[in-house]
């Protein structure tokens, strides 16, 4: 850390704001990536290899896109984060720690799940289904009120669709709700399943934009796991792509579309085929 | 005398024979709830234990009633009272249907439900009590139905070791060629059966989740 301070002459404000920062940094170990899987593999009890000596980072407030065919690992590299899954060899560490090492209750409680069957509790309003976590948490109840209330303004509901049951409600409305209770007690780190998979093309066009406003405001730390390179090219700030239980390559959305890795460009051709636009390639 | 004149000339009796027939009825199918419903959560959640426990139950429903009530009646404590062997007999078949479907209710509940609510860090207990038990609940609730119509049944033939119930008027009726006394047993007890069959159905689709 003392290395940065060589790196330019600063104003006497600056060095001011960075010793704030530093001493923060300490504090909350943010020198650390939010997410890091060290060397992680995850086998089957029949021995079966679904990942292979997975590493990866992923940094404080970044949508890492993970992308890939359906069966290549992304939905085990998601549960392994909030340990519905145990690795069968490496780390996979949260916020600077391993997450063997503590309470997995109070490590799921600090990140937001959507995964794509939803699985909003079918027994519950759209209320209650927001407002589980701050719920099992102990919140007051009219703080778990306000805060459900806040998020249905948040992520579009109308506030009339609070005393509903989910199968009342459209696919696009649960899945709101789905997000809404991910964010519901301010996680820092969102893991979102293909949540936006099953919808129709437009509804998933308003999702996808409003996914990305929410999070110019909130700045949560997502791993956001799809098959759609559309989708990934929109949302992410940088794109892991897997195939077959090995991360092949991390990218930029920029870099994504002019790599030369075979799969990496496979996927830009078929989507280019998809967009009838193929008979541009190898042009910008 | 028709048979109607016979109830209301012994309404009485009758009544007091079907009240213990209730009490048997409704002890044994507490009893077989409270050991039976912990039962089917275990082995909904530890599967090793699904065989054995499910087995060992299976096997107590293919003892003849008649012959369970008789091998147990040299049992010391049990055997001093009548009712109370008569209890825990009923209490025996009535596991079967409990567990069966309490195990079943509990494995049957959405696997993208339950996945979703242990992401969100609910602990084992609010798993149990906020999401499976209440999306189980009413095929745990037929269960318990089916445990009370056959324990209706079953506690007729309590009488046959002095434990009362309408089984008595069955068996006096039979000793005694009596078509009436025996109708005047079997009705009762099929309105009973009737009845149990439907209120509990009732509350079952009450809590059937949608
Ligand atoms: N419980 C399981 N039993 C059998 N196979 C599994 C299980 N979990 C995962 N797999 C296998 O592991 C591989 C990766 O699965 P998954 O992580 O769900 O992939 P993705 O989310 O990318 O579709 C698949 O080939 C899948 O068949
Ligand atoms: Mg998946």
């Amino acid at each position: 850390m003392a290395g940065a301070w060589k790196t330019s002459t600063w104003s006497r404000s600056d060095v001011a704001v960075n010793l704030i920062c530093w001493a923060d940094m300490n504090r909350d170990t943010r020198d650390e990536p939010a997410i890091e899987f060290r060397d992680v593999s995850y086998e089957l009890p029949s021995g079966q290899r679904v990942l292979s000596n997975l590493n990866l980072q992923v940094q404080r407030g970044e949508t890492l896109v993970v992308l890939g065919r359906s069966g290549s690992g992304k939905t085990t590299t998601l549960k392994l984060i909030n340990r519905l899954l145990r690795p069968t060899g490496g780390e996979v560490r949260v916020n600077g720690a391993g997450t063997g090492q503590r309470d997995v209750i109070r490590l799921r409680r600090g990140i937001g799940y959507v995964i794509q069957e939803i699985g909003l509790l079918p027994h519950f309003t759209v209320e209650r289904n927001i407002g589980i976590v701050p719920s099992i948490d102990g919140w007051p109840l009219d703080k778990i009120r306000a805060r459900t209330q806040e998020l249905m303004q948040m992520v579009g509901l109308e506030s009339q669709l609070a005393p509903r049951y989910p199968h009342q409600l459209s696919g696009g409305q649960r899945q709101r709700v789905g997000v809404a209770r991910a964010l519901a007690a301010d996680p820092a780190i969102l893991l979102m399943d293909e949540p936006f998979g099953a919808l129709d093309p437009l509804t998933r066009d308003d999702l996808q934009r409003e996914f990305l406003s929410l999070q110019q405001r909130l700045h949560k730390t997502v791993v956001f796991v799809t098959h759609d390179l559309n989708e990934a090219l929109r949302l992410a700030s940088r794109v892991a792509l897997m195939e077959a239980g090995e991360l092949i390559t991390v990218l930029s959305p920029q870099e994504f579309l002019r790599s030369t890795d075979p799969l990496a460009a496979a996927y830009v051709r078929a989507f280019r085929a998809g967009t009838g636009l193929d008979t541009n390639r190898g042009s910008s | 005398m028709n048979l109607f004149q016979f109830l209301a000339q012994n309404f009485r009796q009758v009544l007091q024979l079907t009240l213990e027939h209730l009490w048997l009825v409704g002890v044994s199918t507490v009893l077989a709830a409270l050991i039976g419903i912990p039962l089917g959560i275990l082995i909904a959640h530890r599967p090793v234990l699904n065989r054995p426990v499910l087995g060992g139950a299976n096997i107590i429903q293919t003892i003849p009633s008649l012959a369970l009530f008789g091998f147990l009646l040299p049992v010391p404590w049990l055997g001093d009272r009548a009712e109370r062997l008569a209890i825990l007999a009923l209490t025996l078949y009535a596991l079967l249907p409990v567990i069966r479907n309490t195990f079943t209710g509990i494995r049957g509940v959405d696997p993208a439900v339950v996945e979703s609510a242990r992401g969100m860090g609910m602990t084992g207990r609010q798993l149990l009590w906020q999401v499976e038990l209440p999306l189980a609940m009413s095929v745990i609730l037929s269960g318990v139905r089916v445990a009370v119509v056959i324990s209706v049944g079953l506690a007729t033939i309590a009488a046959a070791i002095g434990a009362g119930g309408l089984g008595e008027l069955i068996f006096r009726g039979l000793a005694m060629v009596n078509n009436q006394l025996i109708l005047a047993g079997a009705i009762p007890a099929a309105f009973l059966a009737l009845f149990a069959d439907f209120s509990l159905g009732w509350l079952e689709r009450r809590l059937r989740p949608q």
